[in-house]
Formats: C-alpha cells, structure tokens, sequence
C-alpha cells in the first residue's frame, strides 16, 4: 500500500511484528534450547529458557541409545524417512506431471473425462480411504513399498501441473512438433525444462506432506525396522521416565530437514501454496 | 528435472497404427501433417496412464471398498468369513446405546474444534497477513517466522506443546500464570483435564496451522490493486473504511476458500490427539475425533466394519463442506 510512513509509526509497526514473532516463536526456541539442556532443566518453569548448561550430549545419547535391534536404529528411521520421501517425491513428479501434460497438451476423445474423474479423486482425503487400504493391503504391513506406493499417484498434483502447463504458449510446441519431435521429447526437452517453478513447488509441498505424514504409519508399521521419524517421535515421546533433554534432541533432528528445504527453497513453497490455494 | 534423459529412450509407443479408433481420433486433429499420422490419443492415454492407474488403485477403488465393507461385520485374521450386515453399523453408530457413544462424541469434538479454529483460525490468519502485507525491511523475515510453524511435522507440535502444557507446576504454561499471579497459580492438568484439553489441542492447532492460511490471505491481499486503496484514501476514508471497503470485498474469495479448507482440514485431525493421548496424558474422551474413533475402531478393536462406516460418514461430512464452498465461492469470482 502506498502510504507514506513516519519514523514513528515505522517504529511502531516494528514493535508489534517483534513482539507477535517472538511469542509464536516461543515453542520453536523452547525446542531448540531444550534439547540442548540437561533433562531435568528442560521442564523447570520459566528457567526452561534460559540457556545454561548447554551441550550436545543429548544429541549423541540419542544416536547411542537408539542403535539397537529391540529400539530400533535412528539412522535407520531417518534412512526410512529419506527414502519414502525421495521415492514419492521423485515418483511422483514424474508421474503427475506427464499426466498432467498427456491431459492438458493432447488432444484426445476422453482426455475431458479422465480429468474430470482425477478432479472429483481430488476431493477423497486419504484419510477416508485409509482403513480400506490397511484392509487391502494388510499382509503388506511393515514393508517399505507400500508406505510409498499409495502417494506418488496423487490427483492434487496432476491439477497443479495441469493449471501450470496450459499457461503454456502453444506455439513453443508447435514449433518443436514441426521439427519433428513427438510428444514425449516435447515433454521431457522442453516442456520440463521450462516449467522448473511448477516442479520446484509441487515437489516441495510433497516433501512437506511426505515428510510428516503419521496416519499411514500409524496403521501400517510395527516393526522399528521400517519406522519413519515422525512414528518413532511418537513412540520416543512415550518413553518411561521420558528423558525431555532427549526427546527435544530428536524432535530437533526430526523437523531439521524440513527447516533446510524451508530455508532454501522458501519462495518456492510459500509460492506453490499461495497460488494453488488463490486458483482453488 | 533429471528426468529430460529418459526422452530419447522412450519409444513413442508402438509403430504400427492401430486401426479404425486411430481413424477416427485424427479427424479432430487441426492439420494432418504429411507422413506423421496423429497417435496424440495414444501418448496421452500413456502418458496419463501410471498416476490414473494409481488413483484408481490407491483412492478409488479404497474409497468404493469402504463403503462396501461398512455394509459387512468384517473383522482382521476372524476364521469368519464376513458377513453381510445391512445398515447395522451405521445403526450402532448412531442409535446403539453401548456404541454410539464413543462416535457420538467424536462427532461432537470435531464439530467443537471445527467451531472454534474456523473463526478464529481464519481471522487470526487475516490479522497476521494485513500486519505482514506491508512494505517494510525484513518483512520477509516476519512472514517467514510465522509461516515456520506449518513445516513442523504435527507429532513433533504436539511433543512440544505437550512440556509447554505440562500438568506439573514446572510445566511452562503454568509457571508463567504462576509468575504473573505472582505465586497463585499452582499446578493445573491442561491435557488431562476434560474442560481443557479440547482447547489445549486447539491451540496448539492453530500454532501450527495459522501460518498457511495466512500465506494464502496475503496472495490474496497483494491481487487487491493498489489503486484503490489511493482511491479511498483521496475519500478520506479512515483505515475501518478502507478495511471493509476495499479490503474484505477484495479477498472475499479468498476468505471463503481459507474458511472452508479450514473447516476441512478440521475434520482431518488426527495425529496430535493420537500422540497426545498415547503419550502425553491428554484425555482422550474429551478429545478423540472422527479420524481417531476411525483408526482406533479398526486397528485396536479390530471392527473393519465398523470402520468403514465412520469412514463414510467422515467423507459425507468432507464431501457437504465442499460442495458448500463451491456454491459459496462461484459468485464470489464474477464480481
């Protein structure tokens, strides 16, 4: 808004962003210093924040102690998190987005139904289809393959491919069809290239879903073998007596990935849901 | 993006032209180009064929086989076979004195979080968004503190909020109430205390939650063209004018789409009653939520049916929020 600000209500505009910031970042320092502290420090009122004591005991501890077959291995949940997530990740980009380009870019009878049939999917949460699934797939359970497979497919992300592609001029097509391309080398030579922000957002919210996803596991994995982070978390937290300096620890190494992505690629994800959402 | 390699490997299907559908399909084609027949129809049915194929097998057919088996008693590893059952699930549900009860209330959680994070997640999410939609330094580091939030995984929100709660009066929440009363506070049970818990969960929901919405409203506020706004001030119109003139009638769009996915993602709730309870003391008959009674139904009762009928209703309920929004939101973009 073009208003003209004085020093003064500059000031004040500072003030109450500052103020409102710290406060909702309370939690996310709690975390950070907490899992830098002794346990009994870490749930001890107020003094919780303040930073004394501090080391990265808690951080070896929970590599140390989670390192047997009965515990399960923490490299081995974050092994599993990494894969699933490259897997659904990578799956699916490639396979949204060339049904994406198969829908929106050919012309063919049909093409309007099948859209039509992935925008009503689009309106099924997984979760109202999650107790068939883990009936279906019962004797699956604690395999890796199907803790990835029901997510690469995924109707949201044809719809965001789909709305990115038609914005497409047709003549950059035509131009490579007259050349003598076919629709696939139209699609992975010039068509992927040019549409890295498409790409770039929709694999970045998949991580985010894919990295937190809980319900999945929570029905599918019993075996520590095949846990993912946000299950173990579950799990850990529920440790007699809970060590909090730990707990803290391993939340940290949990959220830390998605921090990273976060603050690299921040444009990206802010801006693929923004405007998937602004489109709705 | 790795993938531009596999273009010059994959054969463009095969090269015989199948018959009389190819014939057909290349009358809609603009121009026939010499020597090359059109197989668009083709490459586009394989093209599209893995992630149709998946939905197919991961949503659809899931999604029908629910509503089958909520017509059956069907049970993991019974020697049974299932048996047909009627409506006799969604009967229980709903009339069946020893076991509507659990449902009952879970309807009636998620309908509680629903009613309260709705509007205030929503208006909570408008506010942040007016504050950070303004041209100052470092307000991109502003916008990135509140959205921060969203990225946590939502089992780790809840293992966070569960020390912040914590019923000892060590517990953050409490001894910051104990500091401010100077000593009065003492120990008080947020998570496990019936009256509390609902608003524990909720809170530390919208913790996590506001910063989307927020992300979606501030897209919408920066589509308001500024003009107006220069517009309205030449008015003398004061800052509550220009709020209910030009903003809201700018993102009203935009703030039904935010209620609404609100009130969906409501229902969803799940993974932090299901830490919380399994962990952390919360109480869970003054929590648990469709999703929940869902999962608990099915994996510790093992009731498959049963199950499959929450299910159900879980998806009518997701499915009238929908179709509400589309009825509210068409009108709101001709203007």
């Amino acid at each position: 808004m073009g208003t003209t600000r004085t020093p003064l209500r500059r000031f004040i505009d500072y003030a109450v962003l500052g103020v409102l910031a710290f406060i909702f970042v309370l939690p996310v320092l709690y975390l950070f210093l907490g899992s830098l502290k002794p346990s009994d420090e870490v749930l001890d009122g107020l003094s919780g924040f303040l930073p004394t004591h501090l080391s990265l005991d808690n951080y070896s501890t929970v590599l140390s102690s989670l390192d047997s077959d009965s515990t399960g291995h923490f490299r081995r949940f974050m092994g599993v998190s990494l894969l699933l997530a490259f897997v659904v990740v990578t799956g699916g980009l490639f396979v949204n987005s060339m049904a994406a380009y198969g829908l929106s870019r050919l012309k063919w009878r049909g093409r309007e139904a099948v859209f039509t049939l992935i925008l009503l999917l689009m309106l099924v949460p997984f979760e109202s289809v999650a107790v068939p699934l883990f009936y279906m797939f019962n004797d699956q359970r604690n395999t890796l393959p199907i803790l990835a497979l029901p997510f690469i497919a995924n109707a949201f992300s044809v719809y965001q491919f789909h709305t990115f592609f038609r914005s497409i001029p047709p003549s950059i097509e035509e131009a490579a069809r007259i050349d003598g391309a076919g629709p696939w080398r139209t699609f992975f030579a010039i068509i992927v290239p040019m549409s890295k922000p498409a790409f770039a957002s929709v694999a970045i919210l998949t991580f985010l879903i894919q990295w937190g996803s809980f319900l999945w596991p929570v029905l599918m994995v019993s075996d520590p073998s095949v846990r993912p982070l946000p299950l173990e978390m579950s799990v850990f937290q529920g440790q007699q007596p809970p060590d909090w300096g730990q707990i803290f620890a391993f939340g940290v190494l949990l959220v830390l990935p998605v921090l990273v992505v976060f603050a690299f690629f921040q444009r990206w994800f802010v801006q693929g849901v923004a405007s998937s959402a602004v489109k709705g | 993006m790795k993938s531009v390699e596999p273009a010059h490997a994959a054969p463009p299907g095969p090269e015989q032209t199948p018959s009389a559908t190819t014939v057909k399909s290349a009358r809609s084609t603009r121009s026939a180009r010499p020597g090359r027949k059109n197989r668009d129809w083709l490459h586009g049915l394989l093209m599209s064929a893995p992630a149709v194929v998946g939905l197919i097998l991961f949503v659809g057919v899931p999604f029908g086989y629910a509503v089958v088996l909520s017509f059956y008693n069907v049970r993991l590893g019974s020697p049974l076979a299932p048996s047909f059952f009627g409506l006799e699930q969604y009967r229980r549900l709903f009339t069946d004195p020893d076991m509507s009860g659990p449902f009952l209330r879970a309807l009636l959680n998620n309908l509680t979080f629903a009613a309260v994070v709705v509007p205030v997640q929503t208006a909570l999410a408008l506010a942040l968004a007016i504050l950070l939609n303004r041209k100052l330094k470092a307000i991109g580091l502003f916008r990135s503190l509140f959205f921060m939030p969203v990225v946590f995984p939502m089992a780790l929100v809840a293992v966070i909020w569960r020390l912040i709660l914590a019923r000892s009066d060590q517990g953050m929440l409490n001894s910051a109430l104990n500091a401010v009363s100077l000593g009065n506070w003492g120990a008080f049970d947020w998570l496990g205390d019936g009256a509390t818990a609902m608003a524990s969960i909720i809170v530390l929901s919208i913790w996590q939650g506001v910063g989307f919405q927020m992300v979606i409203l501030l897209a919408g506020l920066q589509q308001i063209p500024g003009e107006l706004y220069e517009a309205a001030q030449l008015d003398r119109a004061s800052r509550w004018q220009r709020f209910r003139h030009v903003t809201l009638p700018g993102i009203r769009g935009t703030l039904v789409f935010v209620a609404m996915l609100t009130s969906v993602l409501s229902f969803r709730v799940f993974d932090q009653v299901y830490v919380l309870v399994r962990g952390g003391g919360l109480n869970e008959e003054a929590t648990r939520t469709v999703m929940y009674q869902a999962v608990t139904t099915a994996f510790d009762q093992n009731n498959i049916g049963q199950a499959s009928a929450i299910t159900v209703v879980f998806f009518m309920i997701v499915v009238v929020l929908t179709l509400i929004q589309r009825r509210v939101v068409r009108p709101g973009n001709e203007d």
